[in-house]
């Protein structure tokens, strides 16, 4: 019963939203007030179904309602509490649901954050939201519906895939679906714009934050992603350039330029275009890499069960929303006139040129990931597209990338005067250079060119970053909180390069054999097998060894990895022992038993500075947020004719 | 209408169009995301003559193996789908129904270990090859199209790759995909002698 109330709220909740579609497009469109009024309460309505449908399918996991073909499929009754919960977003129909879910709160919030906006822009701006809801509606409903019966019921669930029984799939796929989704926003306001043919620094300002915030969730997504990749795969590897990790890279590039082209829209006037184009294609490419991940067209990972149905619906949502959008681009954007010029050298070029390799970085990304399909579809020679492609070719733009966003942080706006800068500059390169020499002299040993350039860039970015505010503060001066936002996610970008070129360049790996009481030497560390015992779990049974890491004779740590065997799939899962720490990770995964012996293959891996990888992501998220949270995005208001650069195209 | 502003709607028509059409082959099942990750099936094998890892005075070189049926085995000690696969090795090796020739590559260029490592392995593991090839810089790995460790080819008489199997080969894969090949082009190759 409570599974088709989801059902049903769930149709209801498709019916709101196409109210919410008509009454925002329509409404906006022959200024029908009271329509548009309509709209902020259907989206509450919206939201209110989605999230009883939702409900309903946790409680049907909850209850281990093995009569609903998808929890059948997804759960099981030995699985913990917490992992009946996150299945319910374990498999693709779930996970459609959660997206939807995440959607109408995007849109919750769009709704009630916006009093401030004109009648005319916010209807339009929720019209599109409410018309994106329901293509996923209907997606949901014809293709992938959760709420599907199973008569006569099954005994019992064929499990979560055990890779997902982990805590970090509590969070990372809302994280990245908040990321994803939220790209709708920008989207939605970009569409918005177009069709009222109306663009300005308020419209920018009102953008902002919102674009920071789903660009915040995306990167949180992203890292997470790549965390658990690390820990739970036991690869030792942190990013694969598998198609699952470039569908939200993909989006994640882009919105990065368009955070920056904002500034310049808002601050300048300039790029009004482009910056249209740019909020439309973070979106697109959330749409696209779900179609790429969820067609079955490519192989990756997260093998979804694919269904080429469901990548026909995709791809024909897809083209409805892109090519919607871009022929309404090209019909109007180019009416939108930039309010002032810019010099050669000022702030304007170099976000100019950073946008530029932004997009040349996701354009490689995108080419890399379809290259299987270009081959076929072209019948070109056969060449290896992998992970030493991609990790050649982003280098391309990313080099200049890092090079220009040190100097580009010391521009000022319009014209900028670089001698004027040359104390900071100066003072970046030299502290570069010189810890590109001392830091592989004293701690690791030369490795290469790019070791060098990636570390004095990541020491040159981080002095850039922190001028400002420091030399701000020590004149008296107030930071205001949008510079501090800049400089946190600046200096996330510094630590991430550091920690990118060491861990690239000395991670040290063995592949060995131990018996109980024999060691074997990692990077400066001694990692000796104690013993093995069971650890039994729940839903697996596994075997556990004792693993304890010394340096000189020294105990650091002692720790525990395991290989789980699941009884309902029937697979057998590595769990790495991992001594995290600021300077390195160490990792110790075992291999296979070796005869009666107790002995076992295992797999040792040093990998220094990993943590600041991660941790240089998450400054750049936090960055984004405190970038948001800037007084001017609250405290304006609008009139109509507001004195700000305005341009106003003819709306025929 | 200015024609650089539909320029994106251009590019992306041309990426749908991409996609529409190979979603319409996966429907009528000429294209199969497993197999278009080997553009060289049906091609010639791109030969390579590369130090032994058994022995690293001595060479490994591909058109040793002309004439005969034979299997490359792409792996490294790194891959940890390369260590389930390997008692499968021993057992398919124990078959002698083909020799399989492994190509050992390393996980990256700053990876220095990885031909102790495999000789350890071998020694310690068993060797299921009859000879294996050292990938010291990547360029073989990458001649093949492989995308990751491990995967392993059937390559024909002629020198043409009959099949790949991509991820841990299992002694059961092994039996429903590769052994009624290699029957099939043994027959093959009789009958194809006759003219």
């Amino acid at each position: 019963m409570i599974v088709e109330l989801g059902h049903f709220a769930l149709i209801l909740a498709l019916c709101m939203a196409t109210a919410q579609a008509f009454f925002g497009l329509a409404g906006a469109q022959m200024r029908h007030t009271q329509w548009m009024s309509a709209v902020r309460p259907a989206v509450a309505g919206q939201f209110v179904l989605v999230a009883l449908s939702f409900a309903c399918l946790v409680y049907a996991f909850e209850q281990n309602d093995f009569s609903v073909l998808y929890v059948a499929s997804t759960s099981n009754s030995e699985l913990p509490a917490i992992y009946r919960f996150t299945a319910v977003w374990g498999a693709h129909e779930g996970s459609m649901l959660l997206w939807m879910l995440v959607h109408v709160t995007w849109s919750m919030a769009v709704a009630a954050f916006s009093k401030q906006l004109p009648h005319g822009l916010i209807s339009r701006v929720l019209g599109v939201m409410g018309l994106l809801s329901v293509g996923y509606a209907l997606f949901i409903l014809l293709t992938s519906n959760p709420f599907e019966r199973l008569i006569p019921a099954a005994a019992d669930g064929r499990d979560l895939n055990p890779l997902l029984q982990d805590p970090a799939f509590l969070i990372h796929p809302p994280m990245l679906y908040l990321g994803y989704v939220g790209m709708a926003v920008p989207f939605a306001f970009a569409i918005a714009a177009l069709l009222e043919g109306k663009l300005d620094s308020a419209w920018a300002r009102w953008v902002r934050p919102w674009t920071n915030v789903a660009w915040m969730f995306l990167t949180i997504g992203i890292t997470l992603g790549s965390w658990w990749a690390y820990y739970e795969l036991g690869w030792g590897g942190w990013w694969f350039w598998d198609p699952s990790e470039n569908a939200p890279f993909m989006p994640w590039l882009v919105s990065t330029a368009l955070i920056h082209s904002l500034a310049v829209t808002e601050k300048r006037g300039l790029f009004k275009s482009w910056t249209l184009l740019l909020a439309i294609f973070p979106f697109s490419l959330s749409l696209l890499g779900t179609f790429i991940v969820r067609s079955g067209l490519l192989t990756s990972v997260h093998s979804f069960a694919s269904d080429p149905k469901r990548g026909l619906f995709i791809l024909g949502f897809l083209a409805i929303c892109v090519a919607g959008a871009l022929l309404l681009y090209a019909w109007r954007a180019p009416h939108f006139r930039s309010d002032a010029g810019f010099a050669g050298a000022s702030r304007e070029s170099f976000i100019l040129i950073n946008n530029a390799l932004l997009i040349v970085a996701a354009a490689i990304v995108l080419i890399g990931t379809m290259f299987p399909f270009f081959i076929d579809a072209f019948d070109l020679p056969k060449v290896s597209v992998g992970e030493p492609w991609f990790d050649a070719m982003i280098l391309l733009p990313a080099v200049p990338l890092l090079v220009l966003l040190a100097i580009g942080m010391r521009a000022s706006w319009k014209h900028a005067d670089l001698s004027k800068q040359r104390l900071s500059l100066t003072v970046g390169i030299t502290v570069g250079v010189a810890l590109a020499i001392l830091l592989p002299a004293a701690l690791y040993g030369y490795s290469s060119v790019l070791t060098s350039v990636g570390i004095a860039c990541g020491a040159w970015i981080a002095i850039s970053a922190l001028w400002d505010p420091i030399s701000r503060w020590r004149n008296g001066h107030t930071v205001s909180v949008a510079v501090l936002g800049m400089s946190i996610a600046h200096l996330g970008v510094a630590m991430f390069v550091l920690g990118v070129a060491v861990t690239k360049s000395y991670s040290d790996d063995r592949d060995i054999t131990l018996a109980p009481g024999e060691s074997a030497k990692v990077g400066i560390y001694d990692v000796r097998f104690v013993k093995i015992g069971d650890a039994p779990g729940p839903n697996y049974d596994a075997v556990e060894g004792e693993v304890i890491v010394e340096q000189d004779g020294k105990h650091i740590a002692t720790l525990h990895p395991q290989k789980r065997f699941y009884r309902v799939q029937r697979n057998v899962l590595t769990e790495a022992g991992i001594l995290a720490g600021w300077h390195r990770h160490i990792s110790v995964s075992m291999g296979e038993s070796l005869g009666g012996s107790g002995a076992w293959s295992m797999r040792l891996m040093y990998r220094p500075l990993l943590r600041f990888v991660w941790l240089g992501a998450m400054f750049m998220a936090f960055g984004g947020f405190v970038a948001a949270l800037d007084r001017r995005y609250r405290k304006v208001t609008v009139r109509a004719d507001e004195p700000l650069a305005t341009s106003t195209a003819p709306v025929n | 209408m200015k024609l650089r502003f539909l320029l994106p709607l251009l590019i992306f028509g041309a990426l749908f169009a991409t996609f529409g059409f190979m979603l319409h082959r996966t429907e009528n099942g000429g294209y199969d995301p497993k197999i278009i990750q080997s553009p060289l099936l049906g091609k010639p094998a791109p030969a390579f003559r590369l130090i032994s890892v058994e022995d690293p005075t001595k060479f490994v070189d591909t058109r040793d193996y002309l004439g005969q049926i034979y299997v490359l085995n792409v792996w490294g000690t790194w891959c940890v789908g390369c260590r389930q696969e390997h008692p499968a090795l021993l057992e398919i090796a124990r078959q002698q129904l083909v020799p399989i020739v492994g190509l050992d590559t390393r996980q990256d260029s700053s990876d220095s270990n990885e031909l102790a490592n495999a000789q350890q392995w071998l020694s310690r593991l068993g060797n299921p090859y009859v000879a294996t090839a050292f990938d010291a810089d990547g360029r073989a790995a990458i001649d093949w199209g492989v995308y990751g460790a491990p995967e392993t080819f059937l390559i024909d008489a002629k020198g043409y790759v009959a099949y790949k199997h991509v991820g841990p080969l299992s002694v059961e894969a092994w039996q429903q995909k590769f052994v009624p090949r290699i029957e099939q082009l043994r027959a093959g190759s009789v009958a194809g002698s006759k003219p």
